[in-house]
């Protein structure tokens, strides 16, 4: 049972969030080709010790943000809401 | 020949207090404070148990959990609890319980011929044999006679709670070190659990003598007095979790007391101490299952807490300082061992000194080699320096050395570190685990011993030399194991079944890594343990489940009109998370006659349907239409103000996730529809994007799915109904067209209204305010009677929506299916905005041949398909897809059905067969046609008020 620190809330149990894995990838263009799609869509790294993760409060206040977390040891780090995300680029 | 009960002393029994139990259907007799161990000791029942493969007459080896022969069926009924340790059970007066894994009896027991064929059973036997002709011969005989104990057959009538606690310190154990460690913080002020699994604290010193207990009473006082103290008796920590969370098994009442049987409590500390203590390890020597062999320290506990004595004729055999100990505390209270063995040399420590001063005959350098008795011990042979002696006795205390108990350590990732001096593994000092141990746990404490004593491998009584009690594990199956490859200790574990038993291998844990060791050339240490995994002791299932069962573990919610359903005379039936009407059958009707009486009423007539579960996101902000159009497959931006629009949604991967009505309100927000059970997924998958990937998008979602219910009105009489109920909406046909929105009052409060239509029929879906449901459904209802209004249930909108060929998220759509698979392929190409999911139906998977397209199925002989019924590929193997939705149309006045089928769009009119397992698993064919999905009105006239 983790606990993690909501950047918003504080301190509570890991069955209040969701985790969305890494935090790191971007969403493609549109016009990126299918190996960056398949990419992006299905391909994971496993990393051994420290990683960064999307979690979501979805029991408490719905914001997502981003936790720096040790896979072997489950210790947290930190846990920091996001910055400012790029997505789609105007067009 | 056996154990007997001295007349006074027993730290823990009440001889006030005497208790009458029956064991195997015979009436014996304990104390208070006794357990069923010591009450089947105190009665002289050496033979308590036959083990679990070759029904060895097996006695009690242990007091406390670590105890792996005697499990007890106790109770009977619904109230039956099957394996539980003799050694756990408190006594209690009119108890009853019985042995398991033997027939008739424990002394007659004829699957002990499986003992002749002992040699044809080594570990793993089971990988090999039984398999010609077929395994499944053999299986039914295998069940039955494997197994311990019988399941209860009836629900389990008690009833268990959680509990959430936390504290700032928590001691895993009531022992002197714990207790100890406990004052010394809570002293300081510290908020402090005390857990002890046992229902008595001081742990083994608990009756050793009028000061030791003295101290003890002194110590659980003071800590009893302070207010920052909790102490929790009968409550074992069986799991430690991450952070600093723990699982916690708390024993409470006994049937009828009102209390639950149970608690699971779930704690979190900043802090814990692991005071756990250490178990014995037994010595290994041929026939060392013998009924009249325990542990040293067992026999202690036994005579300290319950003045019991294990035999008549009492040997020790030990290899450390702590043996001689429990052999000076049968001298001290007046019970004489018959002889001491030491397999070292020349022991020195004070206890040795004492003993031997006492004139007990006392064999040094000494072990023993087997144990003789047919039944029970009668006698033992050694080897001693100068050859062969023999030893008669009814009893031997074997002590091999300490191992602490460090599960818990393990479990939350601790590394443990081989001591050579104590023969075992301890908690490494690191802090690995975030436990500090203390005490035996941490080794102190513990006896030097010399390394595990190990006979030789290749002796041909190897078989009968026990290393693992409960799963019948020898040093034979070890040997087997590592000529197998099976040699490393997780490998061993599975391949052996040692340590896999429900004492978790308390016992024989480190004994079997270290035949393994030996005959692999590796030290105990660099053999290693398998992985520790909760919980420590079992746990009732029940416990797990809490208040969660029956009714309460999926509570399906109401909706808001709920009581005027039920009194309408609904079948109420759970649909995903709410309850609601199948169908509203007449009194004598069925429900097949009900749904087809309510599907003609609503194509001829007028139906009242509640579509209060409906999702209903709205979407606010100056960039509402862009952000819909990038959330929805149909393209939002060009919805004209006082429109609605279906749409489907799709994941990142493309793949349909839902489907809903949007609307686009006058005030330039929108209104995101979705189904009853995808609201969560889509606004969930909506926030998130909106948060990560578009948080530059001026845009606010709420979701007022529970504000709003739904009544939907639908059939050609619809709008006559609608119009005279005080509704203050324009809804001619100009005014409100299908697939219009428009929004008025009722009753003085807002309501909304959309064109939609699932079922084919005009249809107005009403939105109001939650609480005006019952109102607004009673004002319908009474102004739509003269026009036969019916209300209908989700069975009869089914059959509406399968004879329109409309699609049912889940029930034509899988984990695989993308819009141009429900024929969504135009709007795809023709939407110009990116969405979610755009660029994933578009890649290689979503575009390639063969894939399933949503066709509708003509029955060709009058039988209604089967759902999931499959296409067969003629002259071929595999399927091309099967049928997802089928109906008794009476509209059509035919079955009909949907149904994928690869690349099902250009095989129109194509007979096919197909196949299905059938009520009786014999599988029958049906023969079908494709045809178009919609069976009825495929312009959608009437709908449009065009017909």
């Amino acid at each position: 049972m983790l606990r993690i620190e909501c950047p918003f809330c504080g301190p509570r149990p890991e069955t209040e969030f969701h985790c969305a894995g890494d935090a790191d990838r971007r969403r493609p263009q549109s016009d990126a080709g299918d190996a960056t799609w398949a990419d992006y869509l299905y391909v994971r790294a496993n990393p051994k010790g420290l990683h960064r993760e999307r979690w979501v409060h979805s029991a408490g206040c719905g914001q997502w943000f981003v936790v720096e977390r040790d896979t072997v040891s489950h210790a947290i780090l930190n846990a920091t809401p996001l910055a400012h995300a790029t997505g789609i680029h105007e067009e | 020949m056996s154990a007997w009960r001295q007349d006074h002393g027993g730290a823990l029994i009440d001889r006030d207090r005497p208790l009458r139990w029956r064991w195997a259907g015979r009436e014996l007799k304990g104390f208070a404070g006794d357990t069923v161990a010591s009450a089947l000791l105190a009665s002289g029942e050496m033979l308590a148990a036959r083990s679990f493969k070759y029904h060895r007459p097996r006695g009690l080896i242990g007091a406390g959990l670590e105890e792996p022969n005697v499990l007890v069926q106790l109770g009977s009924g619904a109230h039956t609890v099957p394996n539980l340790k003799a050694t756990a059970i408190p006594l209690e007066d009119g108890l009853a319980a019985s042995p398991v894994n033997c027939w008739p009896s424990l002394r007659r027991d004829l699957l002990a011929l499986n003992g002749l064929v002992k040699p044809f059973l080594p570990a793993a036997f089971y990988y090999k044999t039984f398999k010609w002709p077929d395994w499944h011969l053999f299986e039914p005989l295998i069940r039955r006679a494997a197994g311990l104990g019988r399941a209860p057959a009836e629900p389990d009538p008690d009833f268990y709670e959680h509990g959430y606690e936390r504290c700032e310190l928590l001691v895993i154990g009531g022992g002197r070190a714990g207790l100890s460690e406990a004052l010394a913080l809570a002293r300081q002020g510290r908020d402090v659990v005390i857990a002890e699994a046992e229902p008595f604290w001081g742990g083994h010193r608990k009756g050793a003598g009028a000061q030791a207990d003295a101290d003890l009473d002194a110590l659980v006082d003071e800590l009893a007095a302070l207010p920052n103290v909790r102490m929790w008796e009968r409550t074992l920590v069986f799991g430690a979790y991450d952070h600093l969370s723990f699982g916690l098994r708390q024993q409470l009442g006994t049937a009828g007391d009102g209390l639950p049987r149970e608690r699971l409590i779930h704690l979190r500390c900043t802090e814990a101490v692991l005071a756990s203590g250490a178990i014995e390890r037994p010595l290994l020597f041929s026939g060392n299952d013998r009924p009249g062999i325990m542990l040293a320290s067992a026999g202690e506990a036994y005579l300290l807490r319950q003045a019991i004595v294990p035999g008549q004729r009492i040997g020790f055999a030990v290899n450390n300082d702590r043996g001689w100990e429990s052999a000076l505390a049968f001298l001290q209270r007046g019970i004489r061992p018959a002889f001491v063995l030491d397999s070292r040399p020349d022991p020195q420590g004070e206890a040795v000194e004492a003993v031997r001063q006492t004139g007990v005959a006392v064999h040094l350098g000494t072990q023993v080699d087997t144990a003789r008795g047919k039944g029970c011990l009668r006698a033992v042979r050694t080897r001693c320096p100068d050859g062969e002696c023999a030893f008669a006795c009814d009893a031997l205390l074997v002590s091999g050395g300490f191992n602490p108990v460090v599960n818990l350590h393990s479990q939350a990732a601790g590394k443990l570190a081989w001591d050579d001096e104590l023969a075992t593994f301890v908690p490494d000092k690191a802090g690995t685990s975030g436990l500090r141990a203390v005490g035996r746990a941490a080794g102190d404490g513990l006896p030097p011993v010399p390394p595990i004593a190990v006979p030789d491998p290749e002796d041909r009584r190897a078989g009968s030399i026990f290393v693992d009690y409960q799963n019948d594990v020898t040093m034979r199956d070890v040997a087997l194991a590592a000529r197998e490859s099976f040699s490393a200790v997780e490998h061993l574990k599975r391949y052996t079944t040692l340590g896999m038993a429900t004492d978790q291998g308390k016992t024989s844990n480190v004994i079997g890594l270290a035949v393994m060791g030996r005959l692999t050339g590796r030290s105990p240490g660099e053999v290693g343990t398998t992985r520790f995994r909760p919980p420590y002791d079992p746990v009732t299932v029940g416990a797990f489940a809490g208040e969660a069962c029956g009714d309460r573990l999926d509570m399906p919610r109401r909706l808001p009109a709920h009581a005027r359903h039920v009194d309408l005379g609904a079948l109420m039936m759970d649909y995903g998370t709410f309850l609601r009407p199948a169908a509203y059958p007449l009194p004598g009707e069925t429900l097949e006659a009900a749904i087809e009486r309510e599907v003609r009423a609503v194509r001829e007539g007028v139906g009242l349907f509640d579509g209060s579960p409906l999702g209903k996101i709205e979407v606010h902000g100056p960039d509402a239409a862009v952000f819909m159009d990038r959330c929805c497959v149909g393209t939002m931006s060009t919805l004209a103000a006082g429109r609605c629009r279906y749409t489907l949604f799709t994941s990142e991967t493309g793949i349909i996730i839902d489907d809903g009505v949007c609307v686009h309100k006058p005030d330039g927000s929108f209104i995101l529809g979705t189904s009853s059970g995808g609201r969560q997924r889509v606004f969930a998958q909506l926030e998130e994007y909106l948060q990560c990937e578009w948080s530059h998008l001026a845009v606010t979602l709420v979701d007022v799915s529970d504000q709003w219910a739904v009544l939907t009105l639908a059939g050609a009489q619809a709008r006559a109904v609608l119009d005279r109920c005080g509704v203050e909406i324009e809804i001619s046909p100009d005014a409100l067209p299908h697939l219009g929105f428009a929004e008025g009052f009722f009753a003085g409060r807002p309501i909304r209204i959309s064109r939609v239509s699932y079922s084919g029929e005009v249809s107005f879906e009403v939105a109001c305010h939650a609480d005006l449901a019952d109102r607004l459904a009673g004002r319908l209802l009474d102004i739509g009677a003269e026009r036969g209004i019916v209300p209908f249930g989700i069975e009869a909108l089914d059959v509406l929506r399968v004879e329109k060929g409309f699609l049912h998220v889940g029930n034509e759509t899988d984990g695989t299916t993308m819009p141009q698979d429900v024929g969504f392929a135009g709007p795809l190409l023709r939407k110009r905005a990116d969405f979610i999911g755009r660029r994933g139906a578009s890649m290689p998977v979503g575009q390639a041949p063969g894939r399933k397209q949503l066709v509708g199925l003509e029955s060709r002989d009058g039988r209604k398909l089967p759902v999931g019924a499959h296409v067969r590929i003629p002259g071929g193997k595999g399927s091309d897809g099967w049928v997802t939705s089928s109906v008794l149309s009476p509209t059509i006045g035919r079955p009909h059905a949907l149904a994928m089928i690869a690349d099902g769009r250009s095989r129109m009119g194509e007979e096919i067969a197909l196949w299905d397992l059938g009520t009786d698993n014999g599988g029958c064919e049906y023969p079908a046609r494709i045809i178009e999905p919609c069976g009825f009105d495929p312009e959608g006239a009437r709908m449009r008020d065009a017909a």
